[in-house]
C-alpha cells in the first residue's frame, strides 16, 4: 500500500510522458508546427525534463525515508532529537536557487527574443476579438474575413490584437486596430490562442497588444479563445489555414473582388433584396452592396470560409438556416439579435443568396 | 465600568443584560468561546466543502464527454464560477481560521483571544457573505464572470450577478480582516509566560504570517471590489477603457491580493504539517528557524510575484522578466520546507496513522504542483500554458493535493482535542488512500490536457480536439474523491455514537493544547504553563542525558497527567469574557446592506441601523459577572 501511494505521481508523470506523443490532439501545443511556437518548445522540454529529475529525486527520497525510518514492531525508545543540520539546510537552500538561475537565463533571453520586432517581409494583420467570434483584417491587403485567419506557409505574421464590444457598429470600419481604440464599446477581454505555432496573446479592450506567428507546413491549425468572455467563451474558436504562397496570393485576390450579383428573378436576387432592405443590413459589409456595417462578421465572401459561428459549425445551407430561425438557440446569449424573427420564406432566399457568396 | 453598571442597573439594563446560556442553541449564537467559534468555522466551511464539492462534479460531468449537454452554458459560468469562490473564500479560508480560532490560544497557553467578541463578529459576518452570495441562486443568478471577475465582463455583463460577488466577498473581507487583526494581537500579546517567539509551535508561526498577510492583502481586493461596485452600480469607470479606465489596473489589484491569498491558503496546512510530522516521526522538526524563516520570506516575497498571474496581458518583457525572476524566487524558500520535512523523517521513528498519512501525501503532492509551478514562472512556456488545465492542474496539486491534505491531517489530528473522540484509524486510512488516488486521477490527467490545448473555464469541447480519454478519467477521479469525503463524513459521525474515548495527550505529542483535558474546559487550562523550551510538552515527559538518549520522565515530575484542566468544580475562580448576542445582531445587518444596494435602498438603511445597534449593545453591554 505504502509502495501504491509513491507509485501513484510516479506514473502519472511516466503517462504525461507518453501523452504528449498522442497524435490526435489538434490544439497541442507540444507539436509546434512554426518557430514561434518551436522556441516555447524548446525551452519547455528541458524545463519539464529537470523537473521530471527533481520529481524522482524529491520522491525518491521520501518513498525511502517512509520506508527505511517506519515503526518496525518491537523497538523500543525514541529516536535521538536532532534538530537540524545548519551545512544540509545552507546547502539545499542554494542547489535549488542554482537550478533556478539555470532556467531562469534562457527564460529571459527567450522573452526578449520573442517580443522583438519581425525584420523582412511580414504579414500584418489586425486580430479584434468579439463575443463570441474573431475578425481578421488584413489593412495592407484591404481584406477583412472572420473565423479563419489565412496565411502564406513560412512567413511571420505579426498580429496587432485589439477588442471590439456591442456598439461597434455605430463606428467607422478599422483598418487597423489602432481606430478600434476608439470603439470600445462593451468590449471584454479575449486570448488569441493557436497552440501550435505560439502562445497565447491577450486581447485586452483599449491596449493593442502583438503577437508573432508563423506556420512552417501548410494546414489548418485550430485555435480558440483563452481568457473567458462569456456566456459563450467556449463557442470563440477559429482556424489558421497555412496556404503555400500561390495559394495565398490567389485566395487574396478573391477576397478583393466584389461580391458577385444573383441574376435577376432568382430566389437569391430576393435574398440579396432581403437582406438590402431588411435588418442584416444593420450589422453586416457585402462588399459591391450598399451593405457596409461592421458589427457582425464580414459577408462578401462567406461561402469561401468553411465555418461560422466562431468556427463552430461548418458552413452548410442547413447550418446557416438553423442559425437565421434563432441564433440564441444555437449560440447562448448572440449579438445577433432578430426582432422580429425571420419568416420561413426569408430565411429560405436568405440562404439561397448568402450561398452565392463565393 | 462604573458608568456600564449603572446602565446595566437602571431601567433600560435588561436589555444590555448579558445571556447566560453555555448550552443549546442560544450558547452557540451567543458564544464568545474560541473554541466553540472555532468548531463554528469548521462545521461551516465542511458544509461550504460539500456545496462546493457538488458544483465540481457537476463541471466533471458536464465536461466527461465532448460537447457535453448536462448544463447550459450559463449554469455552467455560474457553477465554475461559484465553485472558486466557494472553495476559496468559504471553505480554505474559513477551514484555516478554524484551526487558528481553536489551536492559537490553546497553542500558545491563553484562556482565549485578545477579542472574543470579535471574534464572535468575524464568524458571524463571515457566514453572512456566503449566505449573502449564495441567496444569488434564488434572486436572479449567481456570479458568473469567474472567482477572478476580470472587468470589464464583471461590470458589463448584465444583471446583478457580479454585484453580489463583489458584495459577498466584501462581507467576508471584513470577517477575514478583523479575524487577522484579532489573532495578530493574540499571538504577540497573549503568549504564556516564557513562550518567547522562537519558542512558538511552527503553527503559530504560520498563523502569524498567514494573519500579517490578511492584514496588508485583504484591503487591496476591498479597494477593487469597491471600484468595481461603483463602477456597476453608480456608473464611475475605473475599468472602462472607453471612459479612460484600464481594465488591467483590475487584474494588478486582484492579483496584488490573489498571490499573496495563494499563500493565506497554504501556509495554515504547511503550519499544521509541520505539527504532525514531528509527533509521528517521533523527532522534533529538522531547522525549525529555517521553516520558520522561509515562511517568513515566503510572506514577504508573495507580495512581489503577482504579475506571473498576467504574462499573457502583455505588460511588456521587462515587466514579464522582473516577474519571472521574483516568481523563481519564491520557489526556494518553499523548496526548503520540503527539504526540511524530509528532514524530520528522517531517523524518525514513523508511525502510520491517518494524520500522518495525509501529511505525507501533502509532502509528495505538494511537491508536483511546486515544480509545475516553476514551469509557469518559465514565460514562454507559460504563453502556451496560462488559462489551460494545466494551471488547473497546478493549483489544484497545491490547494487539494496541498492545503486540503494538509487540513485533513490537522482534522484528524486534533479531532480529539476538539471533540474528545479519537476518529476510527482503519476507515480513515481508507478515506486518505481513496482521496490520494481519486485526487491524482482528476488532476493529474489535467496537466496532459492543458499541454494538448485544453483551455479553463469553457463549458464544452469538440471531439476534434482529442481531449476524451483524460476528461473522462478525471471525471472519474473526482467521483472517487466524492466517495471519499462520503467516507470521512461517516467517519465523523459515528465517532459521536461512541462515549468521549480521547485522553489529553492521545499521540504523545509536544505542544501546550495537549496539556489539558480532550476536549479542553472552557478556560483552557486550570494553570497557564510556564514555558521553557520549544516544544515545552515534549520537554516535561522526554529528557535526554548527555549522549542523546532520550528517557521518560517520571511521571508526576515536572510532566502532565491526564485530566490536568477540566476537572469538575476546577477553575471557577477563572475571569472569562462573556457571552454576547452583539456580534451576531451586527453582522445581521451586512446582508441588508448589500441587499440594499442591489435592489431598494431602504433595506441598506434598515441594515445599517441594524448594524448600529448591533455595535450600540456591543460597546455598551456591561461585563459579564
Amino acid at each position: 500500500m505504502r509502495k501504491l501511494s509513491r507509485l501513484v505521481p510516479g506514473g502519472i508523470a511516466l503517462a504525461l510522458v507518453a501523452a504528449a506523443c498522442a497524435p490526435n490532439a489538434s490544439q497541442d501545443s507540444l507539436r509546434p508546427a512554426g518557430p514561434y511556437a518551436e522556441k516555447i518548445d524548446n525551452l519547455f522540454k528541458p524545463v519539464f525534463w529537470i523537473a521530471t529529475l527533481v520529481f524522482f529525486v524529491v520522491e525518491g527520497l521520501l518513498l525511502y525515508l517512509v520506508v527505511r525510518y517506519r515503526h518496525r514492531n518491537g523497538r523500543q525508545g525514541i529516536p535521538p532529537q536532532v534538530h537540524g543540520n545548519q551545512r544540509l539546510e545552507i546547502a539545499w537552500t542554494i542547489l535549488p536557487a542554482l537550478i533556478l538561475v539555470g532556467v531562469a537565463v534562457p527564460t529571459v533571453s527567450t522573452i526578449y527574443d520573442l517580443a522583438a520586432q519581425p525584420t523582412g517581409r511580414v504579414l500584418n494583420v489586425s486580430v479584434i476579438g468579439h463575443q463570441w467570434w474573431w475578425e481578421f483584417d488584413y489593412p495592407d491587403l484591404n481584406v477583412n474575413t472572420a473565423n479563419e485567419l489565412v496565411i502564406p506557409v513560412g512567413q511571420p505574421v505579426y498580429l496587432s490584437l485589439c477588442a471590439a464590444g456591442a456598439g461597434y457598429d455605430k463606428q467607422p470600419a478599422p483598418n487597423d486596430c489602432q481606430d478600434v481604440s476608439e470603439i470600445i464599446g462593451d468590449s471584454v477581454i479575449h486570448s488569441f490562442w493557436v497552440p501550435r505555432l505560439g502562445g497565447k496573446q491577450d486581447v485586452v479592450p483599449g491596449r493593442i497588444n502583438h503577437l508573432l506567428i508563423q506556420a512552417d507546413r501548410a494546414g489548418v491549425y485550430p485555435g480558440q479563445c483563452a481568457e473567458f468572455c462569456g456566456l459563450s467563451h467556449a463557442y470563440m474558436r477559429f482556424s489558421v489555414v497555412a496556404q503555400p504562397r500561390d495559394e495565398f496570393d490567389a485566395w487574396v485576390g478573391g477576397q478583393q473582388a466584389d461580391a458577385a450579383t444573383p441574376p435577376g428573378g432568382s430566389l437569391a436576387a430576393t435574398g440579396l433584396n432581403e437582406f438590402l432592405n431588411g435588418q442584416c443590413i444593420a450589422c453586416h459589409a457585402i462588399q459591391g452592396t450598399d451593405a457596409a456595417a461592421i458589427g457582425g462578421p464580414n459577408l462578401t465572401h462567406l461561402m469561401s470560409r468553411t465555418c461560422f459561428r466562431g468556427c463552430t459549425m461548418p458552413i452548410s445551407a442547413a447550418n446557416l438556416k438553423r442559425w437565421l430561425r434563432n441564433p440564441q438557440a444555437v449560440e447562448a446569449g448572440s449579438w445577433m439579435r432578430l426582432n422580429p424573427p425571420l419568416t420561413e420564406g426569408q430565411i429560405k432566399s436568405l440562404v439561397a443568396y448568402l450561398m452565392t457568396l463565393t | 465600568m462604573a458608568s456600564v453598571s449603572l446602565l446595566a442597573e437602571g431601567g433600560r439594563g435588561g436589555r444590555l443584560r448579558r445571556p447566560t446560556a453555555t448550552t443549546g442553541f442560544w450558547s452557540w449564537i451567543t458564544t464568545v468561546d474560541h473554541k466553540r467559534i472555532g468548531i463554528l468555522y469548521g462545521f461551516t466551511a465542511f458544509l461550504f466543502f460539500l456545496i462546493g464539492g457538488i458544483e465540481a462534479l457537476l463541471i466533471r460531468l458536464q465536461l466527461a464527454r465532448p460537447d457535453g449537454t448536462v448544463l447550459s452554458a450559463e449554469a455552467y459560468n455560474e457553477f465554475f464560477t461559484m465553485h472558486g469562490i466557494t472553495m476559496i473564500f468559504l471553505v480554505v479560508m474559513p477551514l484555516s481560521a478554524a484551526f487558528f480560532n481553536y489551536l492559537i490560544p490553546l497553542q500558545i497557553g491563553a484562556r482565549d483571544v485578545a477579542f472574543p467578541r470579535l471574534n464572535a463578529f468575524t464568524y458571524w459576518a463571515f457566514l453572512a457573505g456566503g449566505l449573502f452570495i449564495y441567496s444569488s441562486f434564488f434572486l436572479g443568478g449567481a456570479p458568473n464572470a469567474g472567482w477572478f471577475g476580470y472587468a470589464p465582463l464583471s461590470t458589463v455583463e448584465p444583471g446583478n450577478n457580479m454585484l453580489f460577488y463583489a458584495l459577498g466577498l466584501l462581507m467576508t473581507g471584513i470577517a477575514s480582516t478583523a479575524s487577522a487583526v484579532n489573532l495578530s494581537v493574540t499571538i504577540i500579546n497573549m503568549r504564556a509566560p516564557g513562550m518567547t517567539m522562537f519558542r512558538m509551535p511552527v503553527f503559530i508561526w504560520m498563523g502569524l504570517v498567514v494573519q500579517l498577510l490578511l492584514v496588508f492583502a485583504l484591503p487591496i481586493i476591498t479597494v477593487g471590489l469597491f471600484q468595481m461596485l461603483f463602477d456597476r452600480r453608480f456608473g464611475t469607470h475605473f475599468f472602462d477603457p472607453a471612459a479612460g479606465g484600464d481594465p488591467v489596473l483590475w487584474q494588478h489589484m486582484f492579483w496584488l491580493f490573489g498571490h499573496p491569498e495563494v499563500y493565506i491558503l497554504v501556509l495554515p496546512a504547511m503550519g499544521i504539517v509541520s505539527e504532525v510530522l514531528p509527533v509521528f516521526a517521533r523527532k522534533p522538526l529538522f531547522g525549525y528557524q529555517f521553516v520558520v524563516f522561509s515562511g517568513i520570506a515566503i510572506g514577504f516575497i508573495g507580495f512581489g510575484v503577482w504579475a506571473h498571474h498576467m504574462f499573457a496581458v502583455g505588460l511588456g518583457p521587462v515587466a514579464n522578466t522582473a516577474f519571472a525572476v521574483s516568481t523563481m524566487i519564491i520557489a526556494v524558500p518553499t523548496g526548503v520546507k520540503i527539504f526540511n520535512w524530509l528532514g524530520t523523517l528522517w531517523k524518525g521513528d514513523i508511525r502510520f496513522t491517518t494524520p500522518m498519512l495525509f501529511a505525507i501525501g501533502f509532502i509528495a503532492q505538494f511537491v508536483v504542483g511546486g515544480l509545475s509551478g516553476v514551469t509557469h514562472a518559465v514565460v514562454p512556456a507559460d504563453y502556451q500554458q496560462t488559462d489551460t488545465y494545466y494551471i488547473v492542474a497546478h493549483f489544484h496539486y497545491v490547494l487539494v493535493g496541498g492545503a486540503i491534505f494538509g487540513l485533513f491531517s490537522g482534522i484528524y489530528y486534533w479531532w480529539p482535542k476538539m471533540f474528545g473522540r479519537m476518529l476510527d484509524e482503519r476507515l480513515g486510512k481508507i478515506q486518505f488512500w481513496s482521496m490520494a488516488i481519486g485526487f491524482n486521477l482528476t488532476f493529474g490527467p489535467m496537466h496532459i490536457l492543458g499541454l494538448q490545448g485544453m483551455p479553463r473555464r469553457i463549458q464544452s469541447y469538440p471531439a476534434s480536439l482529442g481531449l476524451d480519454f483524460w476528461n473522462l478519467v478525471a471525471t472519474a477521479g473526482a467521483f472517487v474523491i466524492a466517495a471519499s469525503v462520503l467516507l470521512f463524513m461517516v467517519i465523523a459521525v459515528r465517532s459521536f455514537r461512541r462515549p468521549k474515548d480521547a485522553a489529553a495527550d492521545p499521540w504523545d505529542a509536544r505542544t501546550l493544547e495537549w496539556m489539558t483535558s480532550s476536549p479542553p474546559p472552557a478556560h483552557n487550562f486550570d494553570e497557564i504553563p510556564i514555558v521553557r523550551s520549544l516544544d515545552e510538552l515534549w520537554h516535561r515527559k522526554y529528557a535526554e542525558t548527555e549522549t542523546g538518549v532520550v528517557v521518560s520522565v517520571p511521571a508526576g515530575g515536572s510532566g502532565t497527567g491526564e485530566g490536568h484542566g477540566g476537572g469538575e468544580g476546577v477553575g471557577h475562580g477563572i475571569h472569562l469574557p462573556g457571552p454576547s448576542y452583539y456580534p451576531f445582531v451586527a453582522s445581521v445587518g451586512l446582508p441588508l446592506i448589500g441587499y440594499g444596494v442591489i435592489f431598494q435602498w431602504w433595506m441598506a438603511v434598515v441594515g445599517v441601523v441594524v448594524l448600529l445597534a448591533g455595535l450600540y449593545g456591543w460597546a455598551m453591554e456591561p461585563s459579564a459577572e
